[in-house]
Formats: C-alpha cells, structure tokens, sequence
C-alpha cells in the first residue's frame, strides 16, 4: 500500500474551496471558492506561503481557474456567468479581460496545450471554445451537444481535441472540422448512470479516466480506425470504449480525478472526505486493464474533498480543496 | 432533548467562528467534536428528532402552513444511513409533496438542505429524496437537490436566497 502524507495545510480562503490549480512549472498553486477570491501560494524555501490574493473581478463564487500552459495568465470561472483573464504584464496579475458569452454559472475552463485556445462550459449547456489573439479572445464556437448542465472541460494533452463531462451522464469528446473551422462531437462517452463531474487524459491522450456521482470511476480507450483489435469504427471516426469501471469504493459522489502524466497514477477526490490513489496493475491490458486502490486518506479533509490535483512536475505531490475551506499539499509514497 | 438543540445551536456559532481558519483548532475544539461524535452514536433517536425538529417549521413557500402541517414532512422522513469509511454520520430525509407535480418540489428541497446544513455540525453527510411515488418528476428532482454545486448556486440568486431565508426564518 501506499503512504499519503500531508505536507501542509493552506489556510485562508474563507468557506468552500472548489478548485486548485498547479502553475505548469510546479511551484505555484492557485485556488479558488465561495469568498470569490484567487490565492495564489509559492514554494519557499521549505513551506508554502500566500504570495497574492486576486479579488473583485468575480461577483459570485469563483468555479475553476486555470493556469495557461506558459504560466504567463490564470484564467478563472465563475457562478457570475464570467470568465476573467488575468496577466501579470504590469508585475502583478491583473484581470484585463473578461469573457462574457454565457447565460449563467461558468463552470470550467480550460487552456489548449499550445495556448491558443480557451475552452469553457456552463449550465446554459454549452461548451466555447475562444481563440486567443493578440491579447483578443474572440468566441470561435458556441456547442450545443449536451442535454444538461456542463460541469468540465479539458483538452488532449497535446491535440486540438476537447473533452466535456455532464450532467447528462455523458462525456463528448469535440475535434475541430478542417474545412469549416466548427467544433463537431466526434463521440460520445456513454456509460455512466448519473452526472459525470469531472476527467482527465492519460500522458498519451488515448485514455481518459471520468469520475461520477454514480461513485464509480470509469477508464476509456480511444479506438482508431484500422486499430489492431478490429473495434469497428463507423464513419473513420475513432471510437472510445469504457474499457474498465472501478465501482465499490467510493461512498459518495466523486467530484475529481486526476491522471498523473508522470507516474500514471489516479488520485480522487470525493464526497466522502476521502483522497484515495489507483495504481494500474503492471501486467494489465490495456484493453481490459486493471487497477488497484493503493491509498485511501480517511478524514482528508474533515468535509468533501472537490478537487485533487497531480503536481505536473514532481511525482507523488498531490493538492487538495475542500468545502472545510482548506487547501492541502500532500506526498504520496509507494 | 432541549440540551441537544442548544448544543447544536452552541456547535454552529463555532462552526462559524472558525470559518477563517479551520485548521487552527485546538485541542479543546478536537474534544468537542468528539464528545459531539459519542453523543450521537449514543442516541440516534435523539438526532432524528432534532432534526425533525429543525423542518417541521420551515414554511410552504406558498402556503400560510409549516411543512409538518401539510404533511410534507413527518417523524419517518428521517433515517441515519450506514457511516462514510471515515465515520461520518449519513442522513437521508424524505419529503413528500402536496400535489405529484407540486412545481415547488425544488424549492422545498433546497429549504430543507439550507436548514439542515446551516444547524447540523459539518460531521453530517446529507442526502434528500421526495418520497417514491409522490412526484411525476422525482428523478429529476432528487438528482437536482443532491447536486451541490447546483444549490450552491441557487443560494447565490438573491431572489431564490430571499424565497429560501423567508421559508426557514424561525420564529422566536
């Protein structure tokens, strides 16, 4: 079995703690809740300290924010109907742009790998997807493809390829059509018996892992056509298949899932106050593989744990946010 | 009885007093929420009727009757379910609606969810259902009064805030 061990424990932020963000570099954390603000912590020297607080640009509850891959900008989503940009142009981060488009609570927000595009999601059911220009984000598409609210959205780890969970208990997986420039459903994850709150890609891109308040959690594999196994691909679109659900162990809804690019580890973060770390067995196949709980934190966190994070450069460290108004930094060890 | 009420009541002053920072509880705190643990496992009768106590007086949003009144709530309504893995106590309400397609389901639900949340200590899991049967669209509404992030938001609308505060005032 594994060991988690708590690091330290952020205090600041004022009730709920929805979101924590790692700055692409690993040295920073940025978090988010219901006091509507965004703290941002660094490294020093041997303990994590409060750098700055990111106020007024939000005028409800702050969702998700999202650092851009090139750690310049943060963007955040809020129950405002918003999303701000902030720069650090001036020295400090400022909010100089905000995104306005949907109809209500902004729920996600995603950066493209090459920075070029934002993603964001709300309760109207819709999905953007914004082109970045020369500090100008202009709406490039506006998807209608769920039937419910849309609680995240994350991009390949390195294609134009989007993914969206819901809850419609379903995950849509967008691709951009060359000749028109939309953004079309390319498959739709079908599985999950009730809301799916949250997933993440595998190192590869050609997994996911979804996370749902069925309590189970759910590992897709992206079939091509002309894969080796001879999954049938209708219309020379790849298809993904659940090819493995790890039901049982959770209690309550699961509101994250992260897939360490680095280790290949799974960390969830649920409803029942737990952290609790998967492990695929070495011998598993990848079209039927398998996974083992190696850690399960009880009393991570003494309410629901919603959000767990992989840090994207040092393997094993682990951020956590909680409804108990606390950010975690903790260390997993075999 | 009463004493466990002003517990409660005593509970959620420092619940809201260490809203800012949680963490630096002290031992003293720690004991607290132990005792608060013993006395629940000790007398889960006593919660459900604590409970109880807290919904019967929320207010039909539209009627001049409390929820006890119109049968929307009733003793049975409570039960503890099994404990999270951590030990967390796991309360499951039902309601039942005056009419099966009562548009006010919805907002009786979140009622009964702000009340509890606000008066019960942080230990509680809680889970609200409309009785099997009783609406035409109970799915969907049990789906909606169990997604937090929904009530969350809901909470932030003045005029479903004000709705809400309205039917849970109680009356001294």
């Amino acid at each position: 079995m594994g060991l988690l061990e708590l690091q330290q424990n952020l205090v600041g932020h004022k009730g709920r703690v929805w979101n924590v963000c790692w700055h692409p570099s690993g040295e920073s954390i940025a978090s988010c809740g219901e006091d509507k603000t965004i703290r941002i912590w660094t490294h020093d020297k041997s303990k994590w300290v409060i750098k700055t607080i990111l106020t007024e640009a939000h005028t409800r509850t702050i969702r998700e924010v999202s650092w851009s891959p090139c750690g310049n900008y943060i963007a955040s989503a809020s129950f405002d109907a918003t999303v701000a940009i902030w720069d650090q142009k001036s020295g400090q981060f400022e909010c100089n742009t905000t995104l306005e488009g949907h109809e209500n609570e902004v729920k996600s927000v995603s950066w493209s790998v090459c920075g070029n595009y934002l993603a964001t999601c709300s309760r109207d059911k819709s999905v953007w997807v914004w082109g970045m220009g020369v500090d100008e984000y202009e709406c490039e598409d506006v998807i209608n493809a769920h039937t419910q609210d849309v609680k995240k959205v994350k991009w390949h780890p390195d294609k134009l390829i989007l993914a969206s969970a819901s809850y419609d208990d379903t995950v849509k997986i967008f691709d951009m059509e060359q000749h028109t420039n939309h953004w079309i459903c390319a498959s739709s994850l079908v599985s999950h018996t009730s809301t799916v709150w949250s997933l993440s890609f595998d190192r590869t891109g050609d997994r996911l892992v979804t996370c749902s308040d069925d309590k189970t959690l759910k590992i897709w594999q992206e079939y091509k056509p002309g894969n080796e196994v001879g999954i049938p691909t209708p219309d020379n679109e790849p298809i993904w298949k659940c090819v493995c659900t790890l039901s049982g162990y959770h209690s309550r809804t699961i509101y994250d899932v992260d897939w360490c690019k680095k280790t290949g580890l799974i960390v969830t973060a649920c409803g029942d106050d737990i952290i609790r770390v998967f492990r695929e067995e070495g011998d598993s196949d990848i079209h039927q593989p398998t996974f083992s709980l190696v850690c399960s934190m009880d009393n991570a966190h003494t309410q629901d744990v919603n959000c767990s994070q992989w840090n994207p450069c040092i393997p094993g460290l682990i951020v956590s946010a909680s409804d108990d108004g606390t950010v975690k930094v903790w260390t997993y060890s075999d | 009885m009463l004493s466990f009420i002003r517990k409660l009541a005593i509970n959620d002053k420092i619940r809201d007093g260490l809203l800012p920072n949680r963490a630096m509880e002290n031992a003293e705190d720690i004991l607290k929420v132990k005792n608060q643990k013993e006395l629940i496992s000790k007398d889960e009768t006593e919660l459900k009727e604590s409970i109880y106590d807290l919904l019967r007086t929320i207010k039909d949003p539209e009627k001049p009757q409390t929820l006890e009144q119109l049968d929307v709530v009733y003793e049975d309504c409570i039960n503890i379910q099994e404990a999270t893995p951590g030990g967390i106590t796991v309360i499951r309400v039902e309601f039942n609606p005056t009419v099966p397609h009562c548009s006010l389901a919805t907002l009786i639900g979140l009622c009964i969810r702000v009340k509890l949340e606000r008066h019960l200590l942080a230990i509680f899991k809680l889970d609200i259902y409309i009785k099997q049967g009783a609406h035409s669209t109970e799915q969907e509404i049990n789906k909606q009064i169990n997604d937090k992030e929904r009530i969350a938001a809901a909470m932030e609308n003045p005029n479903l805030r004000e709705l809400v505060e309205k039917c849970i005032k109680e009356e001294e």
